[in-house]
């Protein structure tokens, strides 16, 4: 009875076969970008330029990616990575850092303007950088922090999102471990060390994954503040890299620049699966 | 929900609170008090002084045939990502549901995607479509259509809205595999006994059951649509051909940045600022029903 159940419920036999062919031919067409992405980057430009390129991998692939690394266009695209680094790192820790602080603050004291500093921090969730670019903009710009990695990542951590969730967590938090520390004269910031800070690691490290994506993959931010391309970041750089007017672009090296920005990425979220994931659906809660 | 047990001061917390406050007070609220105050000045053309107009930016805003066109483009463009976004992640996401094995392996090819940058995969499309050099534009062209998102409004469009599509299409495969997951069997096996087919099962059943999933994901997918979709706009369209792939975002950045009109770029961010409150609502009434549910 069960088997028989469970063969019309799941597919067996061709109908199984067919559902595998059909989630492979889509997970073929969402990857032919990239695929093709990586082709470009192992050829030479004569082969691009002379369409239709080809679809299986050149023998170009050192070439371009050291020509990409140590000399790229503008700028090497080492210089990029690293830059996209420190962004990427200063978004995450920051933002995790300030928030594990405020949310503490919020939910285990009671202070002065509490409720209003809450109503602060909750109106930051609603308005995307995009939306205020302009003012922010001079904001940075009067504080000299154009072209510095200050002005990439501070206007990028002044939202609320971190903040909320850690506050969701900590008021999940037993009472009785508050209670106790308070009965053994702990003093609140070592409660915070040995007991909040242990117990959200989980949560601190889902919300990395999904900050560090956030913080690699910015683009308009970096476009205004980066002026000197020792400070682009890669993902911008890409961009830049195309000649103005109509000389032809010289797509391996944008290519092969292309695929070193998605590596960092792809492999936070494919390594961290999990975390990554539980991070995703917790942040959208 | 407040905690019972607290401790004792205001100094600490304060400091504690401290630092978020002060990032949000000079990033945060400063620009966009800004944004509200230039909003109702015009500046004169050297920059030097500003006169008061009151709400002639907005009046000006509305009467520019440009600016409402802007409106129209971006409804077109958020359907057009929200609809290429989901029902792929929605088809794959069913598919994957019916497979014991290997659908581990399928969800970490299809989470691939969501980690590529809007304006890597604007790069990345462009490439492939490319009027001289695209793959895609060339077996296009052999076939007899002369692909040219240069000059024609409509394949601009097109291409920038599956861009925009395809890293979402990861995003929302992984909410609808997880809603999927947690339909209970026996509903699906009573259905089954009563000899419901399984498209009659996922029309009467399935859908059904996945309608909080699917309203979050609709709400979700269009504030992607309306705020992050400028690296892929700026590096394969940068608005054109004509203003046809201009949404209100990226107005904000070419009205301010590239044409210096401060007044309306800020007006148009007040604008926006209006916009995003309103999803912002509509997302909380929704969460608040899905505890319900």
């Amino acid at each position: 009875m069960a088997n028989e159940l469970q063969g019309m419920v799941e597919k067996r036999g061709a109908g199984l076969w067919l559902t595998h062919v059909f989630m492979i031919i889509g997970i073929l067409v969402i990857f032919f970008p990239i695929w093709l992405a990586f082709v470009a980057s192992t050829v030479t430009q004569a082969e691009i330029v002379s369409p239709p390129m080809p679809l299986v991998p050149g023998d170009q692939f050192w070439e371009n990616y050291s020509a990409a690394l140590f000399s790229g266009v503008n700028v090497p695209v080492s210089t990029m990575l690293f830059n996209s680094l420190i962004m990427a790192m200063g978004i995450a820790i920051g933002k995790i850092a300030i928030s594990l602080l405020s949310a503490f603050a919020i939910v285990y004291f009671r202070f002065p303007c509490r409720t209003m500093f809450f109503w602060m921090i909750f109106l930051t969730l609603m308005l995307p950088v995009e939306v205020r670019i302009v003012p922010t903009y001079e904001v940075v710009a009067g504080f000299g922090m154009l072209n510095s990695y200050g002005g990439l990542i501070f206007p990028l951590i002044a939202s609320a999102t971190a903040t909320f969730l850690f506050r969701q967590f900590f008021l999940t938090i037993p009472d009785e471990l508050a209670e106790a520390a308070r009965v053994d004269g702990a003093r609140p910031m070592r409660f915070f060390w040995d007991i909040v800070i242990p117990m959200s690691r989980t949560n601190i490290a889902a919300l990395f994954v999904i900050l560090f994506i956030y913080g690699w993959n910015q683009y308009l931010w970096p476009l205004l503040i980066t002026t000197d391309p020792e400070m682009n970041t890669i993902v911008m750089g890409i961009k830049q890299m195309f000649p103005s007017g109509d000389d032809v672009a010289d797509w391996p090296v944008i290519m092969a620049t292309s695929i070193l920005a998605m590596i960092p990425p792809v492999i936070v979220v494919v390594s961290m699966q999990k975390l990554f994931i539980r991070g995703l659906v917790d942040s959208e809660k | 929900m407040e905690k019972r047990v607290t401790f004792r001061g205001w100094l600490l917390p304060l400091l504690l609170i401290a630092p978020q406050v002060i990032i949000s007070g000079i990033f945060f609220f400063y620009p966009a008090g800004q944004a509200i105050w230039q909003s109702l000045f015009i500046p004169d053309p050297f920059g030097l002084s500003s006169r008061y107009v009151g709400l002639e930016n907005f009046e000006f805003l509305f009467s520019d045939k440009f600016y409402r066109a802007t409106f129209g483009t971006t409804a077109v463009f958020s359907i057009l990502v929200t609809l290429f976004s989901m029902i792929p992640a929605l088809f794959l996401a069913v598919i994957a549901d019916r497979l014991i094995k290997g659908s581990g392996v399928y969800r970490t090819m299809l989470i691939w995607p969501y980690a590529v940058a809007p304006a890597v995969a604007g790069v990345l499309w462009l490439f492939m479509f490319n009027t001289r050099v695209g793959v895609v534009s060339w077996y296009l062209g052999t076939l007899g259509y002369d692909w040219n998102h240069v000059l024609n409004g409509g394949e601009a469009m097109g291409l920038v809205a599956v861009a925009s599509a395809w890293g979402r299409i990861s995003y929302n495969f992984l909410f609808f595999y997880a809603a999927l997951q947690s339909v209970p069997r026996s509903v699906i096996e009573a259905a089954a006994i009563d000899g419901a087919h399984f498209w009659r099962r996922f029309f009467t059943i399935v859908l059904p059951l996945l309608s909080p999933t699917t309203f979050f994901l609709l709400v979700v997918n269009i504030v992607y649509s309306f705020f992050e979709t400028f690296g892929v706009i700026h590096t394969i369209t940068s608005g054109g051909p004509q203003q046809s792939t201009t949404i209100l975002v990226y107005k904000v950045f070419s009205d301010g940045f590239v044409g210096q009109d401060l007044g309306s770029s800020s007006a148009q961010s007040v604008i926006l600022l209006i916009v995003v409150g309103l999803l912002t609502v509509i997302q909380f009434k929704f969460i608040e029903k899905r505890v319900h549910y």
